[in-house]
């Protein structure tokens, strides 16, 4: 279950102010996070075997936001991601086999072989796109928003992007344009501090976004990243703003717990200080949402990772079998 | 038939094609202000309103990212820049993007955007608004690009534009707006191939744009001093008709290219190159290229009748290779 048509509220405060999660969704929640941690897991070893043949930008550690947007929209919305999608495909629905055979240059690829790890995306889950060039991306979310308001259809789009994307032109031009226009788009911007190897206030003013974005006219969040409950409430919020025909922000910090591109850690190179990533391990989403899986069982957890590792088995048992493109099909 | 101006068989060429589709729509900047962007959309406006005619911020990338999201949702953007100058800002979008989104997708998502644009060769106007840019975007596999040449043409490539599933740029020359043909009334299609404007025997002038206006001057004064001279407008520059060209220079064995841009890796260089692989003994004399000087334009009108060939340029070239 990655979303229903109607998202249900999952967490309240009971009259003592204490936090009720309804366990179903906990557990969903939970389980959608694992399950994109065990797959870009399993990617590192492929990438360390050779089998895997291209630059990997893995989510470890940002799932959350991935999985909490995404918890709050219907099958129908619509989202684009840049080139770290791997959690916003999975999360949104979209087909594990066509991923790991896309990422394996194979002909049974969502992209054929010829977008990878970059590029993935799934029509009939409303990944519409995935473009690695930073900011592209949030410019087409705005027009597919557009599209789907002269079409009075209802939905909801989510551009996803980082904290790097913020500097460029276009995400301003997109901020300005969806909040003129009146669109049904909700921005979220995955603030994990650094872009590649530059920490952000070299880059930028400060390292809190949102404020900046204020002045638009559009409604603002600031979210925690790394707990998937704290997402998911506010992205239910600010997607039913969005419904409502107006833009929204998400600020949701975050961390990239492994290197920029590839499945090592990289606080050797000192740009980042193993006390930084020490303290943002602390902080696993995953572990955090465990905190709210206050009635499982080991045996109930044991069998949600069993089931995961069957699945990522048979995708990339269809990867290894599937045929490579040939000449043929290049032009 | 009836005979229309160059800008008021765009200008049909643009409202039949919102009548025909509904899923077509205009947007840019200005694109609804009391000049219609030179006449072209006001009758859209007048017939759909400011629903199916969006004006917009000053956003030349961000537009074309928000039209490439319309498309991949199903609509068909016709996204107008009133000067092809400023399209240099959208190069991401248009090259990095639309371009490659099919590929990307391993063919599955196809990007029905139409960029319409205008070439501009006005007194005074200088470097940033006098450019030709056809080229740079030829340079990209994955889009189309054409200029027409006629009142004609014009209506047809404009529709054929808005019908590919492929992102066509559409440059239009405003040095030949008052230009008149035979225009059908009904909606027609265009082949995205060069067109034989004339035929001859001694020599081919090949050309694109405005330049057929000079080109179409020198074939007059070249007949009456008994060179026959076959002329051949481009119209296509992505995909290119080698084709055509070749079979006219195996007729004739001389080739002359009129460039409405300059020269270093320009339309000439890659028409020349083309027909010289396949059959170099075609040729009797060296091919030659009339280009626009390697410099942005002036803005002086003393300096500009310099920059910008001119009939007398082709007759002289023209007779120089007769020669030979």
């Amino acid at each position: 279950m990655t979303q229903s048509d109607h998202p249900s509220q999952i967490a309240n405060e009971d009259p003592h102010g204490h936090y009720y999660v309804d366990p179903e969704v906990a557990h969903s929640l939970y389980f959608q996070l694992l399950r994109i941690r065990r797959f870009e897991e399993e990617l590192t070893r492929l990438c360390t075997s050779g089998d895997i043949k291209m630059p990997l930008h893995l989510s470890i550690g940002q799932e959350g936001v991935a999985v909490g947007v995404m918890s709050a929209l219907r099958t129908t919305d619509k989202i684009v991601s840049n080139h770290r999608c791997h959690g916003h495909y999975l999360a949104k629905g979209g087909d594990m086999k066509k991923a790991m055979a896309e990422l394996f240059g194979k002909a049974t690829g969502c992209s054929r072989g010829r977008g990878g790890s970059m590029h993935l995306f799934d029509d009939e889950a409303g990944v519409v796109c995935s473009m690695p060039v930073v900011g592209a991306s949030i410019a087409m979310g705005v027009g597919i928003a557009l599209s789907t308001r002269i079409k009075q259809e209802g939905k909801v789009t989510i551009s996803f992007f980082g904290d790097g994307a913020v500097e460029e032109g276009i995400f301003w031009e997109s901020l300005n344009f969806a909040s003129v226009f009146n669109l049904p788009i909700v921005f979220v911007c995955e603030n994990n501090f650094y872009a590649t190897h530059s920490p952000i206030l070299k880059r930028q003013p400060s390292e809190i976004i949102f404020p900046r974005v204020e002045p638009h006219g559009i409604k603002v969040y600031h979210t925690d990243g790394n707990d998937v409950v704290e997402v998911h409430k506010t992205a239910l919020q600010a997607v039913e703003h969005a419904r409502s025909g107006q833009p929204a922000f998400i600020e949701a910090t975050t961390y990239r717990l492994k290197e920029h591109w590839g499945g090592g850690e990289d606080w050797h190179l000192g740009y980042r200080s193993r006390q930084e990533l020490d303290h943002w391990k602390e902080k696993d989403p995953l572990l955090k949402a465990r905190s709210y899986l206050m009635e499982e069982t080991l045996e109930q957890i044991d069998s949600l990772e069993a089931n995961i590792q069957v699945e990522i088995e048979m995708a990339l048992e269809f990867a290894i079998q599937s045929q490579a493109p040939t000449k043929n099909e290049l032009v | 038939m009836r005979t229309l101006t160059y800008q008021q068989a765009a200008a049909e060429a643009i409202t039949q094609s919102m009548v025909k589709d509904h899923r077509v729509f205009l947007i840019g900047e200005g694109v609804d202000n009391v000049t219609g962007v030179y006449g072209h959309v006001l009758p859209a406006f007048e017939k759909f309103g400011p629903q199916r005619v969006i004006d917009t911020p000053l956003s030349e990338n961000g537009l074309t990212g928000f039209c490439i999201g319309a498309a991949l949702d199903g609509l068909r953007p016709v996204l107008i820049h009133q000067r092809n100058d400023f399209m240099l800002l959208a190069m991401d979008q248009m090259m990095n993007q639309a371009a490659k989104l099919r590929f990307v997708s391993g063919g599955k998502h196809s990007i029905p955007l139409t960029v319409l644009s205008f070439v501009a060769r006005k007194q005074g106007e200088g470097a940033q608004h006098s450019q030709s840019l056809q080229t740079v975007f030829s340079s990209f596999p994955g889009l189309k690009v054409c200029m027409p040449s006629n009142a004609h043409d014009v209506k047809g490539m404009i529709l054929t534009a808005i019908d590919d599933d492929d992102p066509t740029i559409i440059l239009e020359h405003r040095s030949l707006f008052e230009e008149t043909r035979n225009v059908p009334v009904k909606p027609f299609e265009s082949p995205q191939s060069a067109c034989i404007e004339r035929s001859g025997n001694n020599l081919t002038i090949v050309g694109l744009s405005a330049e057929l206006i000079a080109i179409r001057e020198a074939a007059g004064q070249l007949e009456s001093c008994g060179i026959s001279t076959e002329v051949i407008d481009v119209r296509w520059l992505r995909p290119l008709d080698v084709n055509t060209i070749f079979h006219s220079v195996q007729k004739t064995g001389r080739l002359l290219v009129v460039d409405p841009s300059w020269q270093m890796y320009g339309m000439s260089s890659e028409i020349i190159a083309s027909i010289c692989e396949r059959q170099p003994d075609l040729l009797k004399v060296p091919p030659r290229r009339i280009c626009l000087p390697d410099v942005p334009c002036p803005a002086s009108h003393y300096l500009m009748e310099q920059y910008f060939p001119g009939t007398s340029d082709i007759v002289r070239a023209a007779m120089d290779m007769m020669a030979t």
